[in-house]
């Protein structure tokens, strides 16, 4: 190869959770299946933008580096995701990066996603199985139906559904959609299910599940292929029955 | 429990946004519809729904007061969405907006349309006929309007329908989700044509 073929990149950064945001471009030196995460990395060893100005490295986070963990996720060309797996040659160039504003921005890509495990303390998402004596087994789970929990266990809490959701902004006080799920996973489990009604009274509760308005935009952007719509559409019937008993009096639980 | 009134707003919201307001909309096109029958037949018709027992106790709570509300909490509901289409332009995103839209363009209309005809008939003794509605649209421009207005309410009712529908837990498979999309479309076309041809009737 003659020319030396290189890729822009056009970084929306941030110094602190204060200052105002500003856009810096950089080339990279083009490598076949080079992912975004690779390109950041390229950044951090030369650090000097495409116009020759030398500046501050770019700051991300990131662990597994294969799609589980979440920590990644950043706005690339407009649609949040993981930026480990963004592979270069697939996107369009030049390539946007920013980070998903709907969280605290601490640092350039960095996010605070705290208030999604906050939230999954809130709706109580884990089977409560300790006990100050041995509570023996628990009530045991259908094959096909551990199969089915399975996909909805697959949240890495990454906060894309939540960036995607037009009422998850600083307006509304809604929890968003991956904690929602979880609330269906947990009561679909038949240990977890002993908790049912109280997960669902706490997604009754403000800022609850009542404030999707059903743009369905979550489900799209969940890299995991979560069913969230459904699993919201789910958790409406299941509310509306518990409102139905709390009303008329019937078995609370 | 008693403390779960957003929940409680938001059900209320959506409850009365079919029943009744939605349930009137319907009504009143129909009622509406009988002047593409001619003159006499929609005077017949109104003249029937002016005469219903109980009529002012009928119009406060079936009418005026779950409007009201519906209106004002749709309103909060709709300034308390931060609208991304250019950035997810996917059609259920647009559906939401479109949602929020035509439920403020139906409020600015209802409030212009009920000021030139209830209000006219209750405190200016105006009488509710169809020379009254033919007064109204008998410029190109108030009948655009008033089609625009009608075809908003309608399209806020049908796709109203389906989000009542995942609101309350009835539809839950994406297929039976998009099932519904052709269903409440199609009552949106047909109730469009309703509701068009009655006001065009008038012009
Ligand atoms: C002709 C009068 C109206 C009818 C028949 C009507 C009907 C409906 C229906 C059936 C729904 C669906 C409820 C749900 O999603 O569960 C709805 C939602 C909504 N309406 Fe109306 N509505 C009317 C007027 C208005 C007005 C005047 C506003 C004020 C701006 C408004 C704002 C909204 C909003 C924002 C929603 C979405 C709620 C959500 O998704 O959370 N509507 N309406
Ligand atoms: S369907 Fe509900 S939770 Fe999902 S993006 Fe839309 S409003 Fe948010
Ligand atoms: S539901 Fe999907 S998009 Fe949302 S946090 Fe979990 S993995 Fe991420
Ligand atoms: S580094 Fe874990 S998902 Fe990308």
């Amino acid at each position: 190869m003659a020319e030396k073929k290189t890729i822009r990149f056009i970084i929306t950064r941030q110094d602190n959770p204060n200052s105002a945001p500003y856009k810096e471009e950089f080339d990279i030196p083009y490598r076949p299946n080079l992912n975004v995460i690779a390109a950041l990395m390229e950044i951090r060893r030369n650090p000097v933008t495409a116009d020759g100005k030398k500046t501050t490295p770019v700051a991300w986070e990131m662990n597994c580096l294969e799609e589980v963990c979440g920590a990644c996720s950043m706005v690339i060309n407009g649609k949040p995701r993981q930026s480990c797996s963004a592979i270069v040659d697939q996107l369009e160039q030049p390539i946007r990066l920013e980070p998903m504003k709907t969280f605290p921005v601490v640092r350039d890509l960095i996010v605070d996603r705290s208030r999604m495990f906050d939230a999954l303390k809130k709706v109580k998402a884990w089977i409560p199985i300790d006990g100050s004596y041995d509570l023996g087994p628990g009530p045991r789970m259908p094959e096909v139906k551990r199969q089915w929990a399975y996909e909805l266990a697959k949240c890495m809490t990454c906060g894309c559904c939540l960036e995607a959701c037009p009422n998850v902004n600083d307006r509304s006080g809604f929890i968003g959609p991956a904690p929602l799920s979880q609330v269906r996973l947990f009561n679909a489990h038949p240990t977890g299910a002993m908790h049912k009604a109280e997960r669902l009274q706490t997604i009754m509760g403000d800022g609850g599940l009542a404030n999707c308005g059903n743009s369905q935009n979550c489900v799209q952007v969940c890299p995991k292929g979560i069913p969230l719509t459904t699993s919201i559409a789910a958790l409406n019937r299941d509310t509306t029955i518990q409102s139905f008993k709390n009303f008329f009096g019937s078995d609370k639980v | 429990m008693a403390a779960n009134r957003e929940f409680f707003n938001r059900k209320l919201h959506s409850l009365l946004g079919v029943i009744p307001v939605g349930a009137f909309l319907f009504v009143h096109l129909t009622v509406n519809f009988q002047a593409t029958k001619g003159e006499d037949a929609y005077n017949k018709a109104s003249e029937f729904m002016g005469n219903l027992p109980y009529l002012l106790f009928l119009e406060i709570f079936l009418i005026f007061l779950p409007l009201l509300f519906h209106a004002i909490y749709g309103i909060y509901v709709a300034f308390t969405a931060k609208n991304n289409v250019t950035q997810y332009s996917w059609f259920r995103n647009w559906m939401f907006l479109l949602q929020r839209l035509t439920g403020i363009i139906t409020l600015v209309y209802v409030a212009w349309h009920v000021w030139n005809t209830t209000i006219q008939a209750k405190f200016f003794n105006a009488e509710v006929n169809f020379d009254m509605m033919a007064n109204i649209v008998d410029n190109p421009v108030t009948l655009g309007l008033y089609i625009v207005g009608i075809v908003s309410a309608v399209f806020h009712l049908a796709n109203g329908l389906w989000s009542f529908c995942v609101s309350w837990g009835l539809t839950i498979t994406p297929k039976s989700q998009r099932v519904f999309t052709w269903i409440t479309m199609a009552i949106f076309v047909a109730l469009s044509y309703v509701g068009v041809t009655a006001i065009l009737a008038f012009a």
